[in-house]
């Protein structure tokens, strides 16, 4: 301990704290500011008519009452979303689990595969987007292409209701299971060698090994990437908004896509706010189980 | 037995591949187009690659739009952002793990609870809040915001953590010393923290980098614009010019694939250490 006089103790002790109050100060300022206050700000707002244009007023639960009760654009956006996130979640996950299970065999050119695969999480979605709109464009991409090669008839991929969704789907999974895969990945190399040696020598398959040893021991993980990758779905925006702008119709409108074009567009703020809180409170709902998940592992493997 | 291993081992780098080839093949599919005439986009069969190279597709991305203007401010914002995320994450990072306030851990939980609050949501207030301070069509709202919001509670999340596995006799020795704690934190803390701060510069870089929700509502001006908006917006005009938007797309996407191929390792790493705590 730092001796002295109590006297130099204590002006040491209010110097020290002074000096925490200040090396904490602007990124507390900055979540009061950008983030806190405007939540805040949001969740009040969301009982107004507030709009770019006119006088607000306070409308109760109007906004939400109309989101849910008349507003069919919301409940269409609402089942999107969902459909959005019930395929993109189990295709993610299942596909990012294998990909890590190969991956984690000693076998030669590991790294580059490891490294192919993670590749496009590093690249703008506006980008990924792009080029894929390019691929299943309907006259003359590449996809359309290869179909009349093999004499099959060409699909509207990116505008058809049935076609449209699960495209967008399968692209925002090949563009994120990298990341989730690279997740596996760690948390495949923390389970204990010593428990494959044991179910080696008890003449386990592979398939027993992966279903009584492995999958018991990155359960935690899984939960948590599941978790990740739901909140992530439910904020889908920047492919939807290249690759379909919400179209055909309204077939691929979804949360924050919806909330974009009330704020940003019809400049509804008041609407949108009741919007966003709906979605916000989806997420806060989903990150409290994380935690409290999170928790529970942590002691249990303690 | 080896037989069967061997099955399996080139069951796997099937797999693997496939996977592989499906991911890459948006990259040289967007090289190949970048370098064709309009008129040989769509032809069929699909030519893999083009007879004639079209460099002239990656002169007129610079002819036809300001694009170097998008590329600088790309670059200036996530340059930027970066540069004052690190430091201010870094700093706060520092004093949550090392020094002694009241109210620490709770002031700490309040931040981290900021992690979760999607930038969706607060957009709404901040671009009227924006609006009203005359920042509409600047690039304030892509610099303040993303550094000293949840882009910030992320740093300093992370970088708490890594001080807080740092043996307490170095700033012990270092107080007794005399030094101040802007000192400690300059001279000895902020050495150590290079990998913590490697991964958090990483992060940062990369989602300024492709930030596209916030450009596409504050910026008007194409003088402003970023790569994202900028691309996205010669997708929504009435029949694309391919060759000209994937030369584009490529010059956007080149610097962030060296910098990941060159730091590969601390790109995975970053990712695989940070996703599990």
């Amino acid at each position: 301990m730092a001796g002295g006089k109590p006297a130099g103790l204590a002006t040491l002790k209010s110097k020290e704290m002074w000096t925490g109050y200040l090396f904490i100060l602007p990124i507390v300022a900055g979540y009061l500011i950008f983030l806190f206050g405007p939540i805040v700000y949001a969740f009040v707002m969301s009982f107004t008519n507030w709009s770019l244009f006119g006088n607000t007023a306070y409308i109760g639960l109007d906004n939400y009452i109309y989101a849910m009760r008349d507003d069919p654009v919301f409940w269409d956006t609402a089942v999107n979303t969902v459909y959005f996130s019930a395929g993109l979640v189990p295709l993610n996950i299942v596909l990012s689990l294998l990909l890590a299970m190969l991956l984690k065999r000693k076998i030669w050119g590991i790294g580059l595969f490891r490294t192919a695969i993670f590749t496009p999480v590093v690249v703008s979605l506006v980008v990924w987007g792009i080029v894929w709109k390019f691929i299943f464009s309907t006259d003359g991409g590449l996809v359309n292409l290869l179909i009349r090669t093999f004499g099959g008839t060409e699909i509207p991929w990116l505008f058809s209701e049935t076609w449209t969704m699960p495209t967008v789907i399968v692209v925002s999974a090949l563009k994120g299971v990298g990341m989730n895969m690279v997740i596996f990945l760690a948390a495949l190399h923390d389970v204990p060698k010593d428990y494959y040696e044991a179910s080696k020598i008890d003449g386990a398959s592979r398939w027993e090994t992966f279903k009584s040893i492995t999958l018991p021991m990155i359960t935690p993980a899984v939960f948590m990437v599941t978790i990740i990758t739901v909140i992530g779905s439910l904020k889908v925006f920047g492919q939807i908004y290249v690759m379909t702008g919400g179209g055909p119709g309204t077939s691929t409108y979804v949360m924050v896509f919806y909330i974009f074009k009330q704020a940003f567009r019809s400049y509804e703020f008041g609407y949108a706010s009741a919007l966003a809180f709906i979605l916000f409170t989806i997420i806060l709902v989903l990150t409290l189980i994380q935690w409290k998940l999170r928790k529970r592992w942590v002691h249990y493997e303690q | 037995m080896n037989n069967k291993k061997i099955t399996s081992n080139l069951a796997s780098y099937l797999v693997l591949t496939i996977v592989s080839l499906i991911v890459l093949f948006p990259f040289f599919w967007m090289v190949s187009t970048s370098l064709k005439t309009e008129s040989e986009v769509f032809l069929f069969p699909p030519q893999w690659i083009p007879a004639a190279w079209e460099w002239i597709n990656y002169i007129r991305v610079f002819t036809e739009m300001p694009f170097h203007l998008y590329f600088f401010n790309s670059m200036y914002i996530a340059v930027l952002v970066t540069a004052g995320t690190c430091f201010l994450s870094a700093l706060a990072g520092y004093a949550f793990a090392r020094l002694h306030f009241p109210f620490k851990n709770a002031i700490f939980l309040f931040l981290l609870s900021g992690m979760m609050i999607p930038t969706e949501v607060t957009a709404i207030p901040l671009f009227s809040w924006m609006s009203n301070l005359g920042f509409i069509d600047t690039h304030i709202p892509l610099i303040l915001p993303p550094m000293l919001g949840s882009g910030g509670m992320f740093g300093v999340f992370l970088i708490r953590q890594f001080l807080i596995t740092v043996p307490i006799e170095l700033d012990e020795a270092a107080k007794m010393d005399g030094c101040s704690p802007w000192r400690t934190f300059r001279s000895i803390m902020l050495p150590i923290a290079t990998p913590a701060l490697a991964t958090v510069s990483i992060f940062t870089f990369m989602n300024s980098w492709n930030e596209f929700f916030e450009p596409l509502i504050y910026l008007n001006t194409k003088e402003l614009f970023t790569l994202p908006i900028g691309l996205s917006m010669l997708t929504t005009d009435a029949g694309v010019d391919w060759p000209l938007l994937l030369a584009a797309s490529t010059i956007a996407t080149v610097p962030i694939l060296v910098v990941f191929f060159l730091a590969q390792n601390k790109f995975i790493e970053g990712i695989a250490n940070t996703g599990l705590k």
